[in-house]
């Protein structure tokens, strides 16, 4: 047998990233998180995923790694994303560039979800923007933006921001980890006291922890920045507590498609627009009309107009599952889109699926067919999220 | 008194006369994860040796599965179709993917038996 694994799917990734290809070329020398010892010692499936040598899956499996987030509270090593700091006057105007999210709205300690646009407003990535409390009346920006997209980011930054005088500091020296599920409140204010009240999207710090509440698998939870040198003791302590158990990012990509939410390089990229992906909503009001970013012409047309395609969840009828790359057909057969991302989801036990399709076959409970190998698998449209999110309100 | 077989590509066929049965080894699974969903073909279909003869899907990925000898479906197991995991817990026992008449019992001579495919599986990793 041809033993594909889950990490073979999400290695995908880095062919889809001109960057991390080329990259790949090279002789491939991995790089490590801090906690890299601590996923070996603890049996962790390891593979190399946008350049890092990262975690898959633990000893317990997907499965029960997943569940265990939605119960309880998993622990995700997410150090290989990029941390990013914009300072100086005129940083939230720089970024509103780049940037179809209000930022010059946001107040300090608030996170804000954005996608840095090309300048037909297709994604370049999609990243998480805290405005910091300013110092000294400068203005402060913290990006987390996606591992196998920072280099382009790094660039894509660097250029628009040139002779601007603002500073811009990749943070390599730092760790990153999400707690994630209904626990992990509990787990967390027993280390870091004060963490309970934060409201969603919301930032603060703690000696040098940068947490922020917010995360990608549709649950409560936060995401924590330390220095390298402190997390393997911050991430040992967390995992005395009985509440936490490690889980890979075989069930983060789980745990995000059953909330609805996008994988870069998947189901988006640089020829999809915020508009077809589903992401209008964290374009800012004063933003659509104003426009003033890269690619506003795109956007404002595909929000007066519609665009042409819609991203869509689809919920299969069978137990068989469709993955990326697969078509999407009318019950006629007329193909009409196509799927890029699939799974089984472990909280709902079906199989769902996330894909494009043309406008007019993408209402809700729109009966599609999949095809795999040949075979059409019944599908039907519903809306995303596939599990209702748990956010604190 | 049965003789299983096993292939480089990791399915296992267990000898019962002129019947096999196979499936995918221990090692197989665990290197797969959660098995969710296991396409089998029907039964009366024939394959070649190194033919696709099913499809075994984990929660991320689909991996094709050969035959490791050629022959023809007498019989799938049907159960897998409610339990999958069965592939997971038991891959030599209930988690067997589907039985075939034998065309050549000499085709067998090119597996590895147990104690081969365990030296095989120490020069992996």
């Amino acid at each position: 047998m041809q033993i594909r694994r889950e990490l073979d799917v999400l290695q995908r990734l880095e062919f889809r990233c001109p960057m991390s290809q080329s990259e790949s070329l090279s002789p491939p020398v991995l790089n490590v998180t801090p906690l890299h010892a601590l996923h070996v010692r603890l049996h962790a499936r390891m593979a190399g995923f946008a350049g890092w040598d990262m975690p898959i899956q633990y000893a317990d499996g997907l499965i029960a790694e997943h569940k265990w987030t939605r119960q309880n509270a998993g622990l995700f090593d997410v150090s290989h994303m990029g941390q990013i700091i914009l300072e100086g006057a005129g940083a939230i105007a720089a970024l509103e560039r780049l940037v179809a999210a209000d930022i010059a709205d946001l107040a300090e300690n608030r996170t804000r979800y954005a996608q840095f646009l090309n300048n037909d407003g297709g994604i370049i990535d999609d990243l998480m923007v805290t405005r910091l409390p300013a110092a000294a009346g400068i203005e402060r920006l913290f990006l987390v933006v996606n591992a196998g997209r920072k280099a382009v980011d790094v660039a894509h930054l660097a250029q628009s921001l040139q002779g601007s005088g603002i500073d811009m500091q990749v943070l390599n020296e730092r760790a990153l980890i999400a707690l994630q599920g209904p626990r992990a409140v509990e787990a967390l204010k027993d280390r870091l006291p004060g963490i309970e009240a934060m409201a969603f999207m919301s930032f603060m710090t703690i000696g040098a922890a940068l947490i922020t509440r917010s995360g990608y698998t549709g649950e409560d939870g936060y995401e924590i920045s330390l220095p390298a040198s402190q997390i393997d003791a911050f991430a040992n302590d967390l995992l005395d507590d009985e509440r936490v158990k490690l889980a890979g990012l075989g069930a983060r990509d789980s745990l995000r498609l059953e909330a609805g939410l996008c994988l870069y390089g998947h189901d988006i990229d640089e020829s999809t627009s915020p508009v077809e992906a589903g992401l209008a909503w964290s374009i800012g009001k004063r933003r659509r009309i104003g426009g003033g970013f890269a690619g506003a012409e795109r956007i404002q047309r595909e929000l007066r107009d519609g665009p042409a395609r819609k991203r869509i969840g689809l919920l299969l009828e069978g137990r068989q599952p469709a993955r990326e790359g697969a078509q999407i057909t009318t019950t006629d057969g007329e193909i009409v889109g196509v799927v890029t991302s699939g799974s089984f989801a472990p909280s709902l036990e079906r199989c769902i699926a996330m894909g494009y399709v043309a406008l007019p076959h993408a209402g809700d409970d729109t009966q599609l067919h999949i095809i795999v190998r040949g075979k059409a698998l019944p599908a039907r449209i519903v809306p995303m999220p596939f599990v209702p999110h748990n956010y604190i309100r | 008194m049965t003789d299983v077989r096993y292939t480089k590509d990791h399915e296992y066929i267990r000898i019962n006369g002129d019947i096999g049965q196979i499936g995918i080894s221990d090692y197989a699974q665990k290197q797969l994860g959660d098995v969710v969903f296991v396409e089998l073909p029907q039964v009366g279909a024939s394959f070649g040796k190194g033919d696709q003869a099913a499809v075994v899907e984990s929660v991320k990925a689909a991996s094709e599965v050969y035959a490791p000898v050629s022959g023809d479906v007498v019989e799938v197991n049907s159960d897998l179709e409610g339990a999958p995991a069965s592939v997971n817990e038991d891959p030599l026992g209930q988690g067997w993917f589907l039985k075939i008449k034998l065309a050549d019992k000499g085709e067998l001579d090119s597996l590895m038996d147990e104690a081969a495919y365990r030296d095989f599986l120490k020069t992996l990793d």
